[in-house]
């Protein structure tokens, strides 16, 4: 599955990662030639709904356990680029509040 | 014993002295500083973060009557820390401190270890050289035009030129076994689930597991000793009581260990291939009997992590955006602030391993990649299973390769990815590895070998590596408690 410069910039968008136009041809190149090597596990022979997950190997899903170590919001929030009052501050995402 | 520097020493060695009240904590954690340190670190580049007051404040602290009283330890920087920076070696984490430690550094400082600072690595453990690192290489310090290994090359490098005596690493596909090969040392990837991974910065969760580098088979066990066993923080945790490892000096004898030779019949190191031949006939002396068998996995093993690794860390390190960690690139829009900070803030191999999972897991292509992955990876844990119906583990190569020159493969990732062939499946199949070093090949570089086992079976692998340690000849394997580190540049 060869990648082209277009698709290229469709995952780079999916992905939320900005990339400078000179960048989208090699990235381009290199997952085209990722996704040639990957193709060999068509060699396998999987069948549709062979299993795809393990079975558990000691580590049982169980419901979570609080034990009252939690962050103060004050500490969430100490590494962040921008804070106030122990929220995170990022710029306007709902516009036009105004009926 | 000729090693009297406190530097020179292993970890069991300083926790009995400083237990004793010959040696102080804090002299202890100065002394690979201000020996080996001084005179190699510049060069060497095994560190991030080392902060002399933070040092002194952890020596101070640690408890003097526990079983890593006043040791050294380095831990690889996407382990969280209160007292030093945490950036995964990536300008996006630049400077960010973790409110909390993880939970293998608090065990740690429990046990009375001090902790020295923070090693070099691969941005976000997504290599096999270092040489992705945002804050400059590491280098061998064997040789230093050659790469340590990687993902954790700092803390590989830190111990083998005896800055300190323990280090942490994380493997998610060999980056604690293809370093410590590399490095000439001792590493450990403990079973899946064995160790928390509460506070390890996730790059692939079903494949993440922290690991120890030392240069002594009985430190690698002193510290799984330390840190192994279920935390309630990691809901991935194994539950019970983690495997005795006591007893690794108890021999092999009577042990079957399975032999796949033509895993290395073609396509590695000549010098490797004599490496394991050593290493088996160790291992038979002391009563182990060799089973051949062939052994296939590997051939599709690459395919399958990258599918995997890449997928599940597209989907962790969404995370960083600029909105609660570090770097920001300042844009009147959300999704440019999104773009723009992770565009800015990741380096060129996140980038290319975030593109591909996110194309893997993107609609229309899930089944393709992703699902037909996971199915791959349910087979090839099934035949590691079945291997070891061979014997009680089995001796393989950890690298097809010794050391690579610096900037060697960091043009082509897929012949990067090809060095992590032999280590990588243990990942998949969520079961214990442990690097073993074999001494120098003639050119003066580390030679090291790879035991796996089942789940569980860290024990065994201990066993069989303190057998390969006491054979050895001092010039090829240095043996047991005269193991001098590394001195860079000394060749």
């Amino acid at each position: 599955m060869a990648i082209d410069r277009a698709e290229a910039a469709r995952i780079a968008a999916l992905a939320k990662l900005e990339l400078a136009e000179d960048e989208l041809d090699a990235v381009a190149v290199q997952l085209s030639a990722v996704l040639e090597f990957v193709a060999q596990l068509d060699e396998l022979g999987l069948e549709p709904g062979e299993a795809t997950v393990l079975a558990p190997s000691g580590a049982p899903l169980r419901t979570d356990e609080p034990d009252g170590r939690t962050l103060a919001p004050g500490q969430a929030t100490a590494g962040a680029p921008e804070a106030e009052d122990g929220f995170f501050l990022v710029p306007p995402v709902v516009e036009n509040l105004e009926p | 014993m000729t090693a009297t520097a406190p530097w020179q020493r292993s970890a069991r060695e300083i926790a009995t002295a400083v237990r004793a009240g010959r040696l102080a904590p804090a002299e202890v954690a100065e002394a690979g500083f201000a020996g080996p340190g001084a005179r190699w670190e510049r060069e060497v580049h095994a560190v991030l973060a080392a902060d002399v007051s933070a040092r002194a404040v952890a020596a101070a602290a640690a408890p003097r009557d526990r079983s890593l009283a006043g040791v050294p330890v380095l831990v690889k920087d996407n382990l969280c820390t209160v007292d030093h920076p945490t950036t995964c070696g990536s300008r996006i984490l630049e400077g960010w401190r973790s409110p909390y430690d993880a939970t293998v550094v608090r065990r740690l400082r429990e046990a009375g270890a001090v902790l020295v600072g923070k090693g070099n690595m691969d941005e976000f453990a997504m290599g096999s050289s270092t040489e992705f690192s945002a804050y400059g290489p590491t280098r061998n310090p064997h040789d230093l035009t050659r790469v340590p290994g990687g993902s954790s090359g700092g803390p590989a490098a830190a111990v083998a030129y005896g800055l300190v005596p323990i280090a942490l690493g994380s493997d998610t596909g060999g980056s604690v076994r293809q370093p410590a090969a590399f490095c000439g040392v001792y590493g450990l990837k403990p079973t899946y689930g064995r160790l928390s991974r509460y506070g390890l910065v996730a790059f692939g969760s079903s494949l993440d597991q922290v690991g120890v580098f030392a240069r002594h088979v009985g430190d690698v066990a002193a510290v799984y000793e330390a840190l192994a066993g279920p935390d309630p923080f990691d809901a991935s945790s194994r539950c019970g009581a983690p495997p005795d490892v006591r007893d690794w000096t108890a021999g092999v004898r009577g042990l079957r260990f399975g032999w796949p030779e033509n895993l290395w019949r073609e396509g590695v190191d000549g010098a490797i291939v004599a490496a394991l031949e050593r290493a088996a006939s160790s291992l038979e002396r002391a009563g182990a009997i060799r089973v051949p068998f062939e052994f296939l996995p590997g051939r599709y093993a690459v395919a399958t992590y990258y599918l995997l690794a890449t997928a599940e860390a597209s989907s962790n390190l969404a995370r960083f955006d600029g909105v609660r960690y570090g770097l920001r690139h300042r844009a009147a829009d959300l999704g440019e602030l999104y773009s723009g900070t992770r565009g800015r803030g990741f380096g060129p191999e996140v980038r290319r391993r975030i593109l591909l999972g996110t194309y893997a897991l993107s609609s229309g292509y899930h089944d393709q990649y992703y699902g037909k992955a996971s199915a791959a990876r349910t087979r090839i844990a099934a035949e590691y299973r079945a291997a070891f119906g061979h014997g009680d583990f089995m001796l393989l190569p950890a690298t097809p390769t010794l050391p690579f020159r610096l900037g060697e493969k960091t043009g082509d990732p897929l012949a990067m990815y090809l060095s992590d062939v032999f280590t990588l499946g243990a990942n998949l199949a969520g079961i214990p590895g442990l690097s073993v070093p074999m001494g120098l090949e003639p050119g003066g570089l580390p030679v090291g070998v790879q035991l796996l086992g089942p789940a569980d079976s860290e024990p065994v692998l201990l066993r069989a590596a303190r057998a390969i340690e006491m054979d050895g000849e001092p010039a090829r394997i240095a043996s047991a408690e005269e193991r001098e580190p590394a001195w860079p540049g000394s060749r």
